[in-house]
């Protein structure tokens, strides 16, 4: 019996409590954001605790954040959640990477980008997207905010070992396929709970060929799958990525010796298994109001089974049986910690090149941190969105959530790169359809889907 | 954390399967920097009309269920977002006791730190508890790991540490710390990467 990727960082870790019970876990990294934090942090000053190890926590403003004029924080609770941040952070003695800061962002995009994020890691934050971070090998999962104070008191967390999972992905991704689609597919043809009570894996050619950043996005989106961990094996990409980034270890040679031991020896080391060939794979829409309500962008809508598939076509304004294509689209959000990274904007933006949007269609484009939107601008793609009528915010989480000022507005169809369809998510009674950023700035020209693989589509 | 042994309550049916968290506390509410209040908002976009007064159709509304403290639901409960204020909503409203058909691991945990006992149970036994009248009383025996209405008994499985902790009610970080031996050393082993 050899062990898999998970067992094995899982043993790594693990500071106390028997086999089949909830353990305690060593966590390395600790990120923190404002929303889930302060009742953490008040938790502590009641019973006079301290912050463990402030050296593997790091703090960052993003969901509250307004990406027009991130200065004027008009909601004033949200401001004083902002500002509780701050004070909890100068007097914990933690790092913060403030409103306007070089390192601000949504926190999923600036661990990696810092190289705070690295293979052979417990890592975990208030956020269900942490997930993201397993894309370097590292076992990475939301926490909710009692958990957040445990962790920040005692360094540790007590989980129950899941069961372990492996998604074999292979095949060649066809031309405008993208790796949203991967995992947007695997959710619509598994359900949104296959995953709960186990570690996911991906592994395979597919995984090996994709860059970082496409990793990241099907590692955030595993948790849309029930998972609240996925993961793929470190190599010599990730390496690469991690080489010079600020917070990534300096002797870089001895510690790709130390990651280079985290792998799955065999298939049979799963729980379970599930073979999954991308070449076939076409672009996946998501019509419902769960992420598993997505069909492939050629497909129609499927039929009213029961009341939650009711609901949701109630909700989303729509018929079963008109094709995704059919679907009216008036506004589009590229961004979020699945799809606002820099290759994210840059798929988006090559799209989007020479055409303009249609006219009733309005466009924002939000960068998943300060330092892409540097980046992008450096490229000029800032210009390539403005040309084409859309408009080009600072970085936060934006209309993924809408807890700040951007808000889709009541009844409208908005294409966006996020990761959640559900009710309201977006904006009160504003109906998200969740697709890749090629696919969501080819809707903004076109005021609805088409299918990218199609050229002359576009 | 309130401990929890046996527990009598009348029932809500919300029979929906994924009910996500950013229904059970919706997002304009996660600004706050307590834990308390919630309970106002829970399910604030389908509880309250556009004008903002009470959707009268929906049950948590009626008047007949406000002493519910049992809420039966459907597959999946609490997916999505892991905002502990989900939690802390259903808690404050008065839910002790949470019936369905599963639950997304990190809602499971969020409940096990606010003494809201999430039990599962299979459709055919939710369906029946779904039918109940708004005044009948089911108990929810935890040592026992049986929920009973009148001389039905339905078993359920829970893990045997969630389980203690429930019936103790012991604060986590408390525990934790006691251990502080182990972490210590654990530091000292660790490898470090400069
Ligand atoms: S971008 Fe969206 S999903 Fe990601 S952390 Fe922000 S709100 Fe959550």
């Amino acid at each position: 019996m050899g062990k898999t990727l998970f067992d094995k960082l899982w043993e790594k870790h693990v500071v106390s409590g028997k086999k089949g019970e909830p353990q305690l876990i060593y966590v390395d990294l600790h990120l923190v954001h404002e929303v889930t934090s302060p009742q953490a942090f008040e938790g502590l000053r009641t019973n006079k605790r301290t912050v463990r190890r402030p050296d593997r926590t790091f703090a960052t403003m993003d969901h509250n954040v307004p990406t027009k004029d991130i200065f004027n924080i008009k909601d004033q609770i949200s401001r004083k959640q902002i500002e509780t941040l701050r004070t909890n952070c100068k007097e914990f003695g933690l790092r913060l990477a403030d409103m306007g800061n070089e390192e601000q962002g949504i926190v999923h995009v600036i661990g990696p980008q810092l190289g705070l994020t690295q293979p052979g890691q417990i890592v975990v934050c208030g956020d269900s997207h942490t997930a993201t971070h397993g894309a370097f090998g590292s076992i990475a999962f939301g926490i909710g905010t009692s958990e957040v104070e445990h962790v920040l008191a005692t360094q540790t967390i007590w989980q129950l070992k899941p069961k372990t999972m492996g998604i074999h992905l292979y095949g060649k991704l066809q031309e405008g396929v993208a790796a949203k689609d991967i995992i947007m597919a695997l959710i619509a043809q598994n359900g949104v709970d296959f995953g709960t009570g186990h570690a996911v894996e991906f592994f395979g050619e597919t995984v090996q060929q994709l860059s970082m950043e496409n990793r990241m996005t099907i590692c955030n989106m595993a948790i849309e799958g029930g998972a609240k961990m996925g993961m793929m094996r470190p190599d010599q990409t990730t390496f690469e990525y991690l080489k010079g980034r600020k917070y990534a270890p300096k002797d870089l040679d001895t510690a790709i010796e130390y990651w280079r031991q985290f792998y799955t020896d065999d298939i049979t080391d799963y729980d379970t298994v599930i073979e999954f060939d991308v070449s076939t794979l076409a672009p996946y829409v998501s019509w419902g109001t769960n992420p598993s309500m997505a069909v492939p962008v050629n497909a129609n809508l499927p039929k009213i089974t029961d009341m939650n598939v009711q609901r949701a076509y109630d909700y989303m304004d729509l018929k079963p049986a008109i094709k995704a294509t059919d679907i009216p689209i008036q506004w589009i959000f590229i961004g979020s910690c699945t799809n606002g990274r820099l290759a994210d904007i840059q798929e988006a933006a090559h799209v989007m090149e020479g055409h303009h949007i249609a006219e009733n269609v309005t466009a924002w484009i939000v960068p998943g941190s300060r330092a892409v939107k540097n980046a992008a601008e450096e490229l000029g793609l800032d210009q390539i969105f403005k040309n084409a009528g859309c408009e080009w915010r600072e970085p936060g989480c934006s209309a993924c959530l809408a807890m700040n000022p951007d808000k889709i507005p009541a009844g409208i169809h908005c294409a966006s790169t996020t990761n959640r369809n559900f009710e309201g998510r977006q904006g009160k009674n504003a109906r998200t359809h969740l697709a890749s950023p090629a696919m969501v700035a080819a809707a903004a020209i076109h005021g609805h889907f088409v299918d990218i693989r199609q050229k002359e589509a576009i | 954390m309130e401990a929890i042994t046996i527990h009598k309550g009348t029932t809500i049916p919300l029979m929906n399967n994924n009910i996500d968290t950013d229904q059970i506390i919706p997002k304009q509410f996660l600004k706050n920097i307590l834990k308390t209040g919630y309970g106002q908002h829970l399910f604030h976009d389908w509880r309250f009309l556009d004008d903002g007064t009470p959707n009268p159709d929906f049950i948590l509304n009626k008047p007949e269920h406000q002493d519910a403290t049992i809420l039966i639901s459907g597959d999946n409960f609490g997916c999505g977002s892991s905002r502990e204020h989900a939690a802390w909503a259903l808690k404050d409203w008065g839910f002790k006791i949470i019936i369905a058909g599963g639950y997304s691991d990190i809602f499971f945990m969020n409940c096990t730190k606010n003494g809201i006992l999430p039990i599962i149970l299979p459709q055919s036994t939710r369906d029946i508890l779904s039918q109940l009248a708004p005044d009948d009383k089911i108990t929810i025996d935890l040592p026992q790991q049986k929920v009973i209405w009148q001389d039905k008994m339905y078993a359920f499985e829970i893990d045997a540490t969630w389980k203690q902790k429930f019936i103790a009610g012991i604060d986590d970080i408390e525990l934790t710390l006691r251990q502080e031996e182990k972490i210590s050393n654990f530091e000292k082993n660790m490898p470090i990467f400069e």
